[in-house]
């Protein structure tokens, strides 16, 4: 993924500073809990929502079960109407496919629809370092791009700024990329709007090249679709000469149909919208209208080693509506640049740990970035049943285990660091075999209770430096009852 | 019918009360439950934490402790979510690593006859009003394997709600974690903290006297939250306010 995130630090620690910030937890706070309950809202008026998510969930499963076929048969028929397809095995063969590709046009500029893949595999840096500017035209990432920033949020990237660090942003930052904020700029949504509007509608008219993702690509017709709110996309899907689409390789959906199901699903989950605003599709070229080439670059980038993961491979579902990030209670403490990702939240803890393995601190440590509550899963569009991956990915951490890695079965090693933690799990374990061992050790916490500090040391910090510890009870449960009862289960 | 009090680690070692109160409760209602002396831990810390294979010798005792029984009551949505929902994906892992359906077997019968206290009151015995009084104003946090892994809905609330002398006030945020999450709590303690001190807020807010939840585990993050932030409001398990009668009043 993105070069951004190389070296971040353990999510406890990358969540630290977000936790403090009492202004961005209140901003969090305020976006995620009206999103929610918008999202609650427009989710119970569907009265076969259950089952369109159990059929969105089938649908996932059904072509990446079959994904192989999908795939050639989508390459097929992109071809057949005129794009080129290209297959990049990871995010640096990608950038380098785009770079040329831009390069072959003789521009050196490009603009961009909101596009998580190319997020992912850090494109705009690498075109930066070709000689080719990207420019970002969803509001969102444009104000992320203005202030040289990081995205926070799958589906508002800028969900951390307020309107007058938005404002501040503009005034400083748009003249150095094209057209300057105009004179006097306040911090109204329509003001804002239109000084994006102003320094957009340049580029749009002047791009020659256009990048994209795609939300779904139809198997049978070769069909992109891209879903937006702004129709900035739709400006960069149809302007532009040439159009460039890095999409990773489980956005396939088999036909129309299956299509069907995700436009109802995504819109109410995401934005909460009972029908999306711009939803723009496209099949290869069409003379007279449109982009006159079209390549479609299909991402691999770690999908095909977690699709190889029995249970991991579920996260492959995603539909990137953000509807478990505004649940998650972690993330709305913690924010979204502490998960190291363009993917934060929920969905974030368990695909990039498998995208990008867990060797990294922060990616080995944000399988644990959850309490397990379930909320994640609960709101799910397409069931991914988050708590159940954070707890498999785990294991993986802790205990090692077989895994694919750039196609091959490997078997990791535990991670560093947990050793004192299995130490401790095996000693519980054997306690717990034991029930003479457990009783004797509750016995003597009983004992010793009045001479139990309120706050401890060490790693016991991590408890008692927000909570009082409990009261140790003179005896054990297990104590009174065969004081009282021992003669009905004596033997046990 | 047959039935066991589990009670878990946690209750056994910390809690006491609680399971003095479960006995009382259930003895009342005329059920005779039994606390076989050999049981100790669901594996659920170990199971959560990523120790999966650590876990399945406890899932394998706790299979061995309670099949006998026809029933086994446990006063934890999440000892009970670990039983009813990861002992059979404990199951279906052992045979996808091919180890065969030993596992699966020897877990398969203490699936279903696991409940939560408040499934076994309200669907098993079939009662709301268990008889209890308690004059005080209470609010009901949902604990989140309670809520959301078991489905316990609106149970807890009906049988609170038949309470003589109980006040019930709705608290908001209800659905929210508490944070505590098992190891969460210390792993990622800066998180778990700001999701506890909210939950207090919340539950402050309400001018209740006492929170009411259906697991010690959430109820030890929350209790000593309140107790550091001096909320002046207590944690109280749910079957120690069942139990609670006018005879014998609990404190």
């Amino acid at each position: 993924m993105s070069g951004t995130f190389v070296g971040m630090p353990a999510f406890p620690e990358a969540a630290q500073d977000a936790v403090r910030d009492t202004t961005l937890r209140g901003n969090l706070r305020h976006a995620t809990h009206t999103i929610r309950a918008k999202r609650a809202k427009a989710v119970a008026e569907v009265s076969d929502w259950a089952a369109l998510r159990e059929a969105g969930r089938r649908i996932k499963d059904h072509t990446l079960l079959h994904l192989d076929r999908y795939l050639e048969q989508l390459e097929a028929a992109v071809t057949a109407a005129g794009g080129t397809v290209h297959w990049a095995a990871d995010a640096e063969e990608a950038n380098r496919i785009v770079a040329r590709l831009v390069r072959e046009t003789g521009e050196s500029e490009v603009v961009k629809v909101k596009s998580m893949a190319t997020q992912e595999i850090g494109l705009n840096e690498a075109l930066e370092a070709e000689g080719i500017r990207a420019y970002e035209t969803d509001l969102a990432e444009l104000i992320v791009q203005l202030g040289e920033d990081r995205p926070s949020h799958i589906l508002v990237p800028a969900i951390h700024r307020n309107r007058g660090e938005i404002r501040d942003v503009f005034r400083s930052r748009m003249g150095h990329w094209g057209r300057p904020a105009p004179e006097g700029l306040t911090d109204t949504p329509a003001e804002l709007a239109e000084a994006a509007r102003l320094h957009l509608r340049e580029k749009f008219l002047r791009a020659k090249v256009g990048i994209s993702g795609a939300n779904f690509m139809v198997a049978e017709t070769g069909t992109l679709v891209v879903v937006e709110s702004e129709g900035n996309g739709r400006m960069c899907l149809t302007l532009p000469e040439t159009l460039i689409s890095v999409v990773g390789i489980e956005k396939v959906v088999p036909s129309w149909r299956d299509l069907e199901v995700f436009l109802q699903t995504l819109p109410r989950s995401s934005t909460a919208e009972r029908m999306n605003p711009y939803t723009s599709t496209w099949t290869g070229t069409t003379d007279g209208d449109g982009p006159r080439v079209f390549h479609l670059v299909l991402l691999d980038n770690g999908r095909t080693d977690t699709l190889a993961d029995e249970v991991g491979r579920q996260a492959l579902r995603c539909i990137r509506c953000s509807a478990c990030l505004n649940v998650c209670p972690v993330y709305e403490r913690a924010g979204g640049h502490a998960y190291g990702s363009v993917y934060p939240g929920p969905i974030g803890a368990i695909l990039s740990p498998q995208l990008r393995g867990t060797g990294s601190a922060i990616d080995a440590s944000l399988p644990y970035a959850s309490s397990l509550c379930g909320a994640c899963y609960e709101v799910c569009p397409v069931a991914i049943d988050i708590p159940e991956v954070l707890v498999h990915l785990r294991e993986r951490v802790a205990q090692g285990g077989p895994v694919t890695r750039e196609g091959n079965k490997v078997v990791l090693k535990p991670a560093a660091g947990h050793g004192a933690e299995r130490a401790a799990m095996r000693a519980a374990r054997w306690a717990f075999r034991h029930p003479g061992a457990l009783r004797a050790g509750q016995r003597l916490a009983s004992r010793t209770r009045r001479l139990h500090p309120r706050t401890l040391p060490g790693p016991g910090r991590a408890w008692t430096g927000s909570r009082d510890l409990p009261a140790v009870p003179p005896e054990p449960f297990r104590d009174w009852w065969q004081r009282t009862h021992g003669g009905q289960d004596g033997a046990r | 019918m047959r039935v066991a009090l589990f009670l878990t680690c946690v209750n056994d070692t910390l809690y006491p009360d609680t399971g003095r109160a479960v006995v009382r409760l259930l003895t009342r209602l005329g059920v005779d439950v039994d606390f076989p002396m050999a049981q100790t831990c669901c594996g659920q810390a170990h199971y959560n934490t990523g120790y999966r294979h650590e876990a399945e010798p406890l899932a394998r005792h706790f299979a061995e402790v309670f099949g006998g029984y026809d029933a086994v009551v446990t006063p934890s949505g999440s000892c009970g979510a670990m039983v009813r929902e990861m002992y059979p994906r404990m199951g279906e892992r052992a045979r996808a690593e091919g180890r065969g359906d030993a596992l699966a077997r020897t877990l398969a019968p203490v699936v279903p006859t696991t409940y939560e206290l408040t499934e076994f009151l309200v669907d098993v015995l079939g009662v709301t009003d268990v008889g209890a009084t308690y004059p005080h104003t209470v609010t009901y946090h949902p604990t989140c394997h309670g809520l959301r892994a078991l489905g316990l809905g609106d149970r807890p609330r009906r049988l609170l709600q038949a309470v003589r002398g109980l006040e019930l006030v709705e608290l908001p945020g209800a659905d929210e974690c508490c944070g505590f999450g098992g190891t969460f709590a210390v792993k990622n303690a800066d998180v778990s903290a700001a999701m506890g001190a909210d939950k207090v807020r919340n539950a402050a807010s309400t001018g209740a006297e006492v929170l009411c939840a259906a697991d010690n585990s959430c109820l030890m993050h929350i209790g000593g939250t309140m107790t550091r932030l001096n909320s002046g409001m207590r944690p109280v398990h749910l079957a120690e306010i069942l139990a609670s009668t006018e005879e014998e009043p609990a404190v």
